[in-house]
């Protein structure tokens, strides 16, 4: 049989029990989403190196696989390996899934104050009137074959909404967490809900402890109302067995404000699609990005900044830090319509290549119908400045920190406009772990 | 303090020092003059540990240790400071974190403890005094959009911090105004003493009469052709390399 018939076939075999489980909520409108979704995903092609969208990535290690889905059983608790990724709970929320399952006991589940953090289940069945409008209808489920199947099995996630005018005290911190071997496919869905007015931060945390071997689909969508201002953060460190795929769309409307922070130290395969929309004027969209390769890893990033409506300002930066036989992609779409009159559109990708085997391929692409704009962008590949290392090293810095001091300084400005000072530094100490193992 | 026997190196396959000897003892001040392309800077470099450069023979005994052996960032642990001819702009790097993991890195490899923050704030407070460095200067990115002369005096500036046993100053005087000048080399002066060594690379008699020299040395075509006093530096002043140039065979010959 096609493999891919085969794939297919696999990952629709959790389908009925997930139905069986969901009681009366298979009466609910989101479920015919789920179902249209399925329909989806069996009929589309599935990707290969032919496709324009994919033709970086080679998707035939994940069709090797044998899928399990997660039940309850799946969910082991290691308080010492998870204590890792939890440091100082008290200053975050925290929502935490272990092997694809919710952990209330790790977790904290607050209503207070007009703000609802919750995982998706409860989210669900407590606040559908508050989900039903926009889950799975700002992103489009059938965007590619993976969301159409993240679709599909819409069921663990996290619900953030923010009621006019509240500001959450904390950040939110979600961590995935996954440590069996036993390819799981885990499949969170995430919906942020940002009323007029409100602020929110958000940090994504999608981690492992060992070298398990398993598939992340995630999707995440989230709507930001005029004047609100969500902040993103997504932290991906995962086994370097592991296939990782995102899609992230954000809509953003009059004179609100999404900043995203996509940092990657990836997985065996990582792709990152992260789409934002401006759907009304005077917004600011950050859609910023650090990836760190080595080994055999590939990561893949693609962002689409939808210029739809005048006056808004757009800025990418995505740094790369490239090691061994990795591979990098950037794929930078900023699309600017016929009335997107004094957009402001930036965009950079900066890659540094730290061994002959290693490999960036960035590919910036402006689409622009309107003429009065100002869209910039740029690509540079490089690597370590010889001459900075040796200042460093004549002034007593071992071979390592003079290293890591200038990929620090090199990578810092993708994220140093992070708002929350605990991950920035965190970042700074996965940086300098990473580049010494 | 520091012996080179017999140093030859060359880059990219080009022999640039023909035969180096050169001994400075503790306490004491050279001066190394010599037209542009002699090799003063390859010399300074060779001694750092600059591994672009390939030694074909000879020693570099730094108080008794054969340091072309070691690595760059040893050598500087064991006392060996180089001001750069062309300091290099580190962007997101900034000076106090620079010479804060400078410093720990040194006195790990010596043994000591590192500088607790209060006493490595005292420090640098001081010794900021000691070239005229500003704080905004201190925190900003090293050297980047520093102009030239506040890059050779932020050098200055980490070689006071550091306090090295032999400094090297490849013409730190270039592009300074006279006042800088002055700044520098009362710097430089404060820090001599009868353990600390320097090497002075210079084109300028200038620098000479405010840092005064024990010895001047003529480098020229990778090999010192005359040594002497401070006078030689007057002489050289005077007559000028075309002089050495026409008179070059008979030094080489000797
Ligand atoms: N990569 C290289 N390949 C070939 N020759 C080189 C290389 N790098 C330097 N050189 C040569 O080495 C010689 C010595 O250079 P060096 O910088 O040591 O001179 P210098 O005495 O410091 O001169 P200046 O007074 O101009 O600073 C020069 O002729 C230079 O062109
Ligand atoms: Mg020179």
């Amino acid at each position: 049989m096609d493999k891919s018939l085969e794939f297919k076939e696999k990952l629709s075999s959790g389908f009925d029990s997930l139905e069986a489980s969901l009681n009366g909520g298979s009466k609910l409108p989101l479920h015919e989403i789920r179902k249209n979704s399925l329909k989806f995903f069996l009929e589309a092609n599935y990707p290969t190196l032919k496709d324009e969208e994919w033709k970086y990535t080679n998707l035939t290690g994940l069709l090797d696989l044998n899928f399990e889905f997660p039940d309850n059983k799946s969910s082991l608790l290691i308080e010492s390996e998870l204590e890792e990724f939890l440091s100082e709970r008290e200053k975050y929320y925290n929502l935490v899934f272990i092997n694809g399952v919710f952990s209330p006991e790790s977790s904290d589940l607050i209503k207070f104050n007009g703000i609802i953090v919750s995982d998706l289940k409860f989210a669900v069945r407590n606040y559908y009137n508050l989900i039903e409008p926009h889950l799975g209808k700002i992103i489009n489920p059938e965007f590619t074959i993976f969301t159409a199947l993240n679709s599909a099995y819409i069921n663990e996630g996290v619900f953030i909404h923010a009621h006019k005018n509240k500001v959450l005290d904390r950040p939110v911190r979600i961590v995935y967490f996954n440590n069996s071997d036993r390819n799981y496919i885990y499949q969170p869905r995430n919906l942020f809900l940002l009323e007029e007015n409100s602020q929110v931060k958000v940090i994504e945390v999608y981690a492992s402890s060992n070298e398990s071997t398993y598939f992340t689909n995630s999707v995440t969508e989230g709507l930001v109302e005029d004047r609100a201002i969500l902040e993103h953060v997504k932290l991906q460190q995962e086994s370097k067995s592991a296939f990782h795929i995102t899609a992230t769309d954000i809509s953003v409307k009059k004179e609100a404000q999404y900043h995203a922070y996509n940092v990657a130290f990836g997985s065996i395969l990582t792709r990152n699609d992260i789409n934002a929309r401006f759907a009304g004027e005077h917004s600011e969209i950050t859609l910023n990005g650090l990836f760190l390769g080595s080994g055999k890893q590939l990561i893949d990033n693609h962002t689409l900044i939808d210029h739809a409506v005048p006056h808004c300002r757009s800025h990418q930066l995505y740094k790369g830090v490239l090691n061994g036989l990795s591979r990098g992609v950037f794929n930078g779409k900023v699309m600017v319509r016929k009335d997107a009159q004094k957009t402001n559109a930036f965009q950079e990708n900066k890659t540094i290549l730290m061994s002959d085997d290693a490999r960036i391929d960035t590919k910036p692409q402006l689409e622009i119908f309107a003429d009065d704009v100002k869209c910039t962008h740029g690509a540079t590949i490089g690597r370590l400045n010889e001459d900075s290392i040796f200042y460093l090293r004549s002034r007593g810095f071992g071979l390592e920190l003079a290293r890591t001091t200038l990929i620090n300084a090199f990578a810092t400005d993708a994220v140093h406009t992070i708002t929350i000072d605990d991950i920035r530094n965190q970042i700074e100490e996965m940086i300098a772990a990473n580049l010494s193992s | 303090m520091i012996e080179i026997k017999n140093l030859r190196a060359a880059i990219d396959g080009k022999e640039i020092l023909k035969g180096i000897n050169l001994t400075v003892n503790n306490g004491e001040v050279h001066a190394i003059m010599g037209p542009n392309g002699s090799g003063k800077s390859t010399l300074a470099q060779v001694i750092a540990g600059r591994e672009e450069y390939e030694v074909l023979e000879g020693e570099v005994i730094f108080n008794g240790k054969n340091i072309l052996e070691l690595s760059p960032e040893d050598r500087a642990r064991e006392g060996i400071f180089l001001a750069f001819q062309y300091p290099v702009e580190i962007p997101g790097v900034s000076n106090v974190n620079l010479l804060r993991n400078a410093l720990n890195e040194i006195k790990k490899y010596r043994g000591e403890d590192a500088l607790d923050a209060m006493d490595f704030l005292k420090m640098m407070k001081e010794r900021m005094k000691l070239v005229n460095m500003t704080q905004d200067l201190l925190s900003r990115s090293v050297n980047e959009g520093f102009s030239g002369g506040e890059k050779k005096r932020n050098e200055i500036f980490q070689m006071a911090v550091l306090n090295p046993k032999l400094g090297i100053l490849d013409e730190t005087d270039s592009g300074l105004d006279i006042d800088a000048l002055r700044i520098v080399a009362s710097g430089v002066n404060a820090l001599r003493s009868k353990e600390n060594s320097f090497i002075l690379v210079t084109h300028y008699q200038r620098l000479l009469d405010y840092i005064v020299p024990d010895f001047v040395h003529v480098l020229y075509q990778g090999r010192i052709i005359k040594s002497g006093d401070k006078s030689l530096a007057l002489f050289l002043e005077e007559k000028g390399y075309d002089w050495i140039n026409e008179h070059a065979e008979e030094f080489v010959a000797n």
